[in-house]
């Protein structure tokens, strides 16, 4: 399993903008041919850290290395030109004085005119853009515009591809399948990815890898799966979903809660934080008694807000099942306890 | 297939035996090339500085005492007076083409800013030969009054600080009509509005609501105005006004005494100080105003009748003395000068002259101007940012004191290369700097800088950092970047600068005056040898030309001014 390659190694990556850490000590190792999905709020650290990568911010600690090559850190920086990354930029950075064409051939100038023309056709036509070639990027909407900014920075064969936000700029409705289609070329290619992104969903969906970010730090990372079902900490728990947060105490027989006693895992002393998704409630003939606050149909799903003895905040509980009940109503809950989630109380909710 | 490999992560505490990066620093080509334009740009001033300071013998007793006084006083009187005409007709003109429509409008809101292509000099050229007592007005005032000679009757002589100031301030009122008319666009009909609801009549909005708006625009409007009457040698000397430049000129030249030129330099650095804190002060209020800019603009009452003709009268009246008036004037005498003498040799070599220079001048300027707005670019909020301010503030310098400034170091670098090639060869050196014409090269540098450097610092500013990131990322060194990104897609800018650089350059008098090679004429020096002399022969062709030449940058701003709407 260790064999493959690493092809992107940051170790102990500190940046300081003022007084401000941008990067704390952010160390991530990627595999050839893997999709690294760098989430978290906005502020985090997640565009300078790939900002970083690309050459374009410096390191005040710390080393990168592209492919086994020291890029940055230990005395060596080599600049964004000699790096070989392909970047894609939030809002495109396409060339408004060139044509698709040449926006696309403008990192192959190292070429012979044929090759350069070969090249340049060959990844329009994988991408799906000859319609567009001739076109100035005026004259194109936001997805054929991510295309071409996409096909742009494939062109030159990088070693890896960075991608800041690439989907934000585009509508709901056709984000999804941009994104499905864009990481179906970059995964055919073999590519090696780094995407930033600021929505959960997204980066759960897109990367083999996430890796969590917040205030300058690398949080958790590991496969979308692990991190949403299995989190190491409660801020990766709380960030991939909405979450309740439920008051506990430790006793010799596990934890007490409103919602009932829950088995405690071999915790260090401290107050446990014990966190349950909204999915893992659902309503029952008998178990803990609660009163409704209110009820919405989020389409696909159902929330309710419930009010239960013992919990200053309303119970959030959601599910594909549709309930006929109005606010005030009693019900009786059931909690699902394999998927209460419990950690050592922290700053997780900040 | 997908591969599935499991992703790599590790936690671990790297810091063990980590060597701290080093910080990186390399330095660039740009940041060098802008440092080194600031401290070029500096120097003139710390040589005046310095020459004024070393000496503090008698000679600045005798200023201080017989010419200071007069000259301040002059030109104090001279910087007030003109101020408040450029001020009320710059106002006044942009108030009748922003709230009022009629018939005319139009064309007035362009034409309105024609005045600038005429240097002040020119304009005080010209209306010494229109007002004279011989000349057309004055015949036609005694034709109507019924007198048949000069000496029955003859208005007031032009050649006096009145005169001065109306010549000043008609030329220089489109820097107040320009920033005002800005402004009154940029109110919007909410506010005036809200004025009517709040109990102010139409004809109250003006006094309550567009001034009181519009104060800090026309105070920056004012200022850049008067930097052009501290600048000016021309206009003031025909009209005999004893200014601190003319204080400055004639100690140096006439009395060779280059510490007292310098002293009174100071003094003059001093007002110009004055004025530029004014302007930055004054721009520090246009902030707030600017948010407004969004919504819909005031709209414009139509008028009809005999008040569209008053209003097109009052806002013709500026451009006819301001500008047709002293351009038909010279179009009359350039005729008769060329049917009497044909093209004269020495006027075309003059005008080869200036558009040589210039155009050599303005290449400079705009590669110079470019280097230090890129590096200021490339090297955000670092010392580069620094190095373009100091670059561009000799703007405010007027020419003379720049040329004093230049003169004394070029002279003396001059002068130890000639002694140095003359004992090394033993031919006689001459002076390279002076007499190739690059100490003109470098006082026009010096002065213009300010408007390339900010030209295209503006044109560079509207291109995102995005575009640099993306070429840098696709394989382009900054340099590669600088030419197959940012000089495509900043060319109309640079268009832009180039062209108001070289008139401003082809118009320059007194550093020409000063730092000229010797048999070296440009347009503006025929003119002022001729009307110094008071023999008016090629001078009318020569203003002509460059009064032509001015009007194209006018059309560009009047254009850019227009699109802005």
């Amino acid at each position: 399993m260790n064999s493959a390659k690493s092809m992107l190694v940051l170790d102990g990556v500190t940046r300081h903008f003022g007084d401000v850490a941008a990067l704390q000590d952010v160390s991530l190792e990627v595999g050839e041919g893997l999709t690294v999905c760098l989430v978290g709020h906005s502020g985090c650290g997640k565009s300078t850290l790939l900002r970083s990568i690309a050459g374009i911010e410096t390191l005040d600690h710390g080393s990168i290395l592209i492919d086994g090559v020291p890029v940055s850190g230990h005395g060596v920086f080599v600049q964004p030109e000699h790096r070989h990354v392909g970047f894609m930029f939030q809002d495109y950075a396409l060339f408004p004085h060139l044509s698709v064409r040449a926006n696309i051939g403008f990192g192959l100038s190292g070429l012979a005119r044929s090759e350069r023309d070969l090249r340049v056709a060959d990844i329009i036509e994988r991408i799906g853009i000859g319609a567009l070639a001739d076109r100035y990027p005026h004259m194109l909407s936001g997805g054929e515009q991510q295309r071409v900014a996409l096909a742009r920075a494939l062109a030159p064969r990088p070693r890896l591809l960075l991608m800041d936000e690439p989907f934000s700029n585009l509508d709901r409705g056709l984000r999804d399948k941009v994104r499905l289609e864009t990481m179906s070329i970059v995964r055919d290619l073999g590519m090696t990815a780094v995407v930033v992104t600021h929505d959960p969903e997204e980066a759960l969906a897109i990367g083999d890898m996430v890796a969590l970010m917040k205030k300058g730090r690398l949080v958790e990372a590991g496969s979308g799966e692990r991190m949403y079902d299995a989190p190491w900490t409660a801020y990766a728990a709380s960030f991939f979903s909405r979450i309740n947060t439920i008051p506990a105490t430790s006793s010799a027989e596990g934890l007490q809660t409103p919602l009932g006693r829950f088995p405690a895992p071999a915790l260090k002393e401290g107050v446990p934080k014990v966190l349950l998704r909204p999915q893992a409630i659902s309503l029952a003939a008998t178990g803990i008694s609660a009163r409704v606050i209110e009820r919405s149909v989020l389409g696909e799903l159902e929330e309710l807000s419930l009010a239960v003895e013992g919990l200053t905040a309303p119970l959030i509980m959601r599910g594909t099942a549709r309930h006929d009940v109005r606010p005030g109503d009693e019900v009786f809950l059931q909690v699902n306890a394999r998927q209460v989630m419990v950690f050592p109380d922290d700053d997780a909710q900040d | 297939m997908r591969r599935l490999r499991a992703p790599q992560f590790s936690m671990a505490d790297h810091t063990a035996g980590r060597l701290p990066a080093r910080p990186n620093i390399r330095i660039s080509l740009w940041a060098v090339v802008a440092g080194v334009t600031a401290a070029f740009a500096l120097l003139p001033i710390a040589a005046i500085a310095f020459i004024a300071l070393a000496d503090t013998g008698s000679l600045w007793g005798h200023v201080l005492a017989h010419v200071l006084p007069q000259a301040a006083w002059n030109t104090f009187v001279l910087l007030v007076g003109s101020g408040i005409i450029a001020m009320l007709v710059g106002t006044g003109a942009a108030w009748i083409v922003s709230a009022y429509d009629f018939r005319g409008r139009g064309v007035l809101e362009w034409a309105l800013l024609l005045p600038l292509a005429v240097p002040a000099y020119i304009m005080a050229y010209a209306y010494l030969d229109i007002l004279s007592p011989l000349g057309p007005v004055q015949g036609v005032v005694r034709w109507v009054l019924g007198y048949s000679s000069p000496r029955e009757f003859r208005l007031p002589d032009i050649r006096s600080m009145w005169g001065a100031i109306l010549v000043f301030g008609f030329v220089l009122y489109p820097y107040v009509y320009l920033t005002a008319r800005a402004m009154f666009l940029a109110q919007t009909a909410n506010v005036v509005e809200a004025a009517r609801t709040l109990g102010v009549p139409r004809s109250g909005i003006f006094w309550r609501v567009a001034l009181p708006m519009a104060r800090p625009a026309i105070a920056v409007g004012v200022s850049l105005a008067l930097m052009e009457v501290l600048n000016d040698v021309g206009a003031s000397q025909f009209l005999g006004v004893r200014t601190m430049t003319a204080a400055v000129y004639t100690t140096w030249i006439v009395r060779t005494d280059l510490a007292g030129a310098s002293q009174i330099a100071m003094g003059m650095l001093a007002m110009v100080l004055a004025l530029v804190m004014l302007e930055r002060w004054a721009r520090r209020d246009q902030r707030f105003a600017a948010n407004a800019q969004s919504s819909r603009s005031m709209p414009r009452q139509p008028l009809k009748g005999l008040p569209a003709l008053i209003a097109l009268a009052l806002g013709a009246a500026p451009i006819l003395i301001g500008f047709a008036g002293p351009a038909l004037y010279l179009i009359v005498a350039a005729v008769k000068r060329l049917e009497f003498a044909g093209l004269s040799a020495s006027l075309v070599r003059a005008t080869v002259n200036t558009v040589s220079m210039s155009a050599m001048a303005t290449l400079v300027i705009l590669v110079l101007g470019f280097a230090v707005a890129y590096a200021a670019r490339l090297h955000a909020g670092g010392w580069s940012a620094t190095a373009m301010r100091v670059a561009s503030l000799g703007y405010a310098v007027p020419g003379t004191v720049l040329a004093i400034g230049i003169l004394v170091p070029v002279a003396a670098f001059d002068r130890t290369l000639s002694s140095q090639w003359q004992s090394l060869t033993g031919l006689p050196g001459g002076l390279l700097l002076l007499g190739s014409g690059a100490a003109l090269v470098y006082a026009y540098a010096a002065r213009f800088l300010a408007i390339s450097a900010g030209g295209i610092d503006a044109g560079l500013s509207r291109i995102p950092p995005a575009f640099d990131h993306a070429s840098r990322t696709l394989g382009q060194s900054s340099t590669g970047t600088l030419l197959r990104v940012h000089l495509p897609l900043s060319r109309p800018a640079l268009t832009a600068a180039g062209l108001l650089v070289f008139v401003d350059c082809m118009k320059e008098l007194p550093a020409t005056l000063l730092l000229r090679p010797l048999n070296f004429e440009s347009l503006a020096t025929l003119l002022y040898g001729e009307a110094a002399r008071g023999t008016y022969e090629d001078a009318a062709l020569a203003a002509l030309i460059i009064v032509a030449i001015g009007i194209l940058p006018v059309i560009l701003l009047a254009h850019t001014s227009r699109s802005v709407r």
